[in-house]
């Protein structure tokens, strides 16, 4: 299979004040095209800034780092807004949508920014996301008409448009309810079923027991890396859970 | 990402903030506005004096004594006593490019007719003078070459004069008025001519023959003006030098000498007047230009507010994949379309309030398609420039802060 990420020795180093601060000490790993991946760790681990690095918002100081083998470390910064534009979807724990835009633009923005793609590619584009997440029926809705749980669908359906060769989501069940954060990691699981890569930071062990590979950090490095043998299905739990009373 | 895109997304996003966007355009409507109202009125005003001038009689040439040294004192015009009758005769027979010449004196009074009286005053002139003031006889007629040389106590009244003195729809001639205790008998009415550009009221005079302001009214010899018209306009400058020539040599004033004595022609007159509102309308173009100024810093003021404000969506669209020009020219796009827009409803409701000034107060308006380009033009520059640092903040963002920016 084909490694959609390989990282090197990923070491980053950030100045605070006169002093030089460690945030990745030396990580290396690859994720494989289908792979559910996710990273925990608490606080100050380092893994939202080995995210802003997997997402190309950021450059290792040191080591490599290879997004569908290409080297994003001396890619200058509009080089690496066009690769995230092409290749990645972020998916993030406030949703981030466009507040007074409906979901259907909130979704085709990512494509907004590909003078490639026609208009009408794009709304089509972007309505196929949106009936994937289940969202057929609230395209024309605002973010301030829909719940936390739709909002991260269309933030997902977003995420979704480009086609990325992996998904980011960074803490996305970390605003919601038990419930909804189920909902949205059994739609993980079904698009994760059907081919797409993810990568997802978490710090709630019950949401990392839904991937397959699930890797630990600890004050910038790695210190667990270990394969999920039987992921547990969000639908079952889904099912699992006392019914909500009418 | 295209230009299209750009449009669109800042227009929606100024469509999502209407009424804040409407109050920033406020700034430059009211600028925009003010330019094109101002300059309308300046220009207005210019061409109504050039009017007014030109219809004063555009060829009119005003021989006056000068405002001269005279034993070390400087003189007034009106206490010069050095221009005579032989000046006008001399002019009247030596000067080529002359169509009429009139002497011309001023008294000062009261007219009395009844128990009406008006304070007026009375220029002795002759039968010419109407040609080159341009008057025309109402009613009546003018007095004769005879009656000037008998000093008869006839004249010719303007308009004011005789509503003042004989109220509505009375016919004055044949009637005798007194001026200055002296009685005058009404010959003719002149034909209403309105304010000249100066605002003096021109049918607020009395005419009379020359010879009889001299004699029976003033007890004078001398002349306090020789008023002329040249045959037209082309030959202005020439009657001036042949004239000036003609008062040289009737003064005996030696070459290197200065006049005592001041040619004025109407052109001069023209141009003088002209300057003078070119500047008033500089001056009101600068002040609205301010105004564009100060709107254009609050187009400055919104737009940060507005990059602050959203932040986090700079960092969105970073991390999807807008590069720097694209959230640059996003806001550019934003800032010009505020001030665009602004500027369109500025030239509208500055044309309508030119108009409205026009119909209302009746004041002379001219609305060039100059001022409209110009402040169409200051304030599309005026949102690049005022859009562009705020633009350049949002798009040096970094998205990873911005996108957790709260």
């Amino acid at each position: 299979m084909s490694e959609i990420i390989k990282a090197l020795n990923l070491k980053r180093e950030f100045m605070v004040g006169n002093q030089k601060v460690l945030a990745l000490k030396g990580i290396s790993f690859a994720v494989h095209a289908g792979e559910f991946v996710t990273f925990m760790g608490a606080s100050g681990s380092g893994k939202s800034t080995l995210l802003n690095i997997l997402g190309c918002l950021d450059t290792p100081s040191e080591g490599e780092y290879l997004l569908d083998g290409i080297s994003v470390k001396s890619m200058s910064k509009n080089e690496r807004a066009r690769l995230r534009n092409r290749k990645i979807g972020f998916v993030f724990q406030t949703y981030n949508l466009l507040p007074r835009t409906t979901a259907l633009e909130n979704v085709e923005l990512p494509l907004m920014y590909n003078p490639e793609i026609s208009s009408h590619d794009r709304r089509e584009k972007a309505k196929m996301v949106l009936e994937a997440v289940g969202l057929a029926n609230r395209m024309d809705h605002t973010p301030n008409q829909m719940s936390g749980g739709q909002q991260q669908r269309v933030a997902i359906a977003r995420a979704l448009v480009n086609d990325p060769v992996i998904i980011l989501a960074d803490e996305a069940t970390g605003n919601l309810d038990t419930r909804t954060s189920y909902e949205i990691m059994a739609l993980f699981q079904q698009l994760n079923a059907n081919g797409k890569t993810i990568a997802f930071v978490t710090h709630e062990p019950d949401i990392a027991a839904f991937s397959q590979r699930s890797i630990v950090l600890r004050d910038g490095r790695i210190t667990r890396d270990e394969v999920i043998s039987k992921p547990a299905s969000a639908a079952d739990a889904l099912a699992g859970l006392p019914k909500e009373e009418e | 990402m295209n230009i299209i895109n750009l449009f669109r997304i800042s227009l929606k996003a100024l469509y999502s903030n209407k009424f804040r966007a409407l109050l920033t355009m406020l700034g430059i409507i009211i600028g925009v506005a003010a330019v094109i109202a101002m300059l309308a009125i300046g220009q207005g005003s210019k061409q109504s004096i050039q009017d007014e001038i030109s219809k004063m009689g555009s060829n009119m040439l005003m021989i006056q004594p000068g405002a001269d040294m005279f034993q070390g004192a400087r003189m007034s015009a009106s206490a010069t006593q050095t221009m005579v009758l032989e000046d006008y005769e001399a002019i009247k027979a030596n000067c080529t490019y002359l169509a009429a010449v009139s002497p011309m004196v001023n008294a000062n009074g009261q007219a009395i007719y009844g128990s009406n009286n008006t304070p007026v005053g009375m220029q002795g002139v002759n039968e010419d003078f109407l040609h080159i003031r341009k008057f025309t006889i109402n009613s009546g007629r003018m007095f004769s070459e005879r009656e000037i040389a008998v000093s008869a106590k006839v004249c010719v009244l303007g308009q004011t004069v005789v509503e003042d003195l004989f109220g509505a729809g009375v016919d004055p001639v044949g009637k005798s008025i007194r001026y200055n205790k002296i009685p005058f008998e009404v010959i003719g009415v002149l034909s209403e001519k309105g304010e000249n550009g100066m605002g003096q009221d021109q049918d607020n005079v009395i005419l009379a023959p020359y010879t009889t302001v001299q004699k029976r009214i003033m007890a004078i010899t001398y002349l306090q003006g020789i008023y002329t018209s040249t045959t037209n306009e082309e030959v202005t400058q020439k009657a001036k030098a042949e004239v000036e020539a003609i008062m040289r040599s009737q003064h005996n004033i030696k070459e290197g000498d200065s006049d005592d004595f001041n040619v004025r022609s109407q052109q001069e007159m023209l141009t003088m007047f002209s300057s003078t509102s070119t500047v008033m309308t500089i001056l009101l173009a600068v002040i609205a230009g301010i105004s564009l100024i100060v709107g254009g810093i609050g187009i400055m003021n919104i737009m940060f507010v507005s990059v602050t404000e959203r932040t986090r969506e700079i960092g969105l669209r970073m991390a999807v994949g807008a590069r720097g020009r694209d959230i640059l020219s996003q806001f550019l796009i934003e800032a010009v379309l505020i001030s665009v827009l602004g500027g369109i409803i500025g030239v509208a409701i500055g044309v309508g309030s030119a108009s409205i000034i026009r119909n209302t107060l009746h004041w002379p308006v001219v609305i060039t398609s100059f001022s409209i380009v110009l402040s169409f033009a200051v304030c599309t520059f005026t949102g690049v420039f005022f859009g562009w640092y705020p633009a350049k903040k949002a798009a040096n963002l970094d998205p990873i802060d911005a996108i957790r920016y709260e």
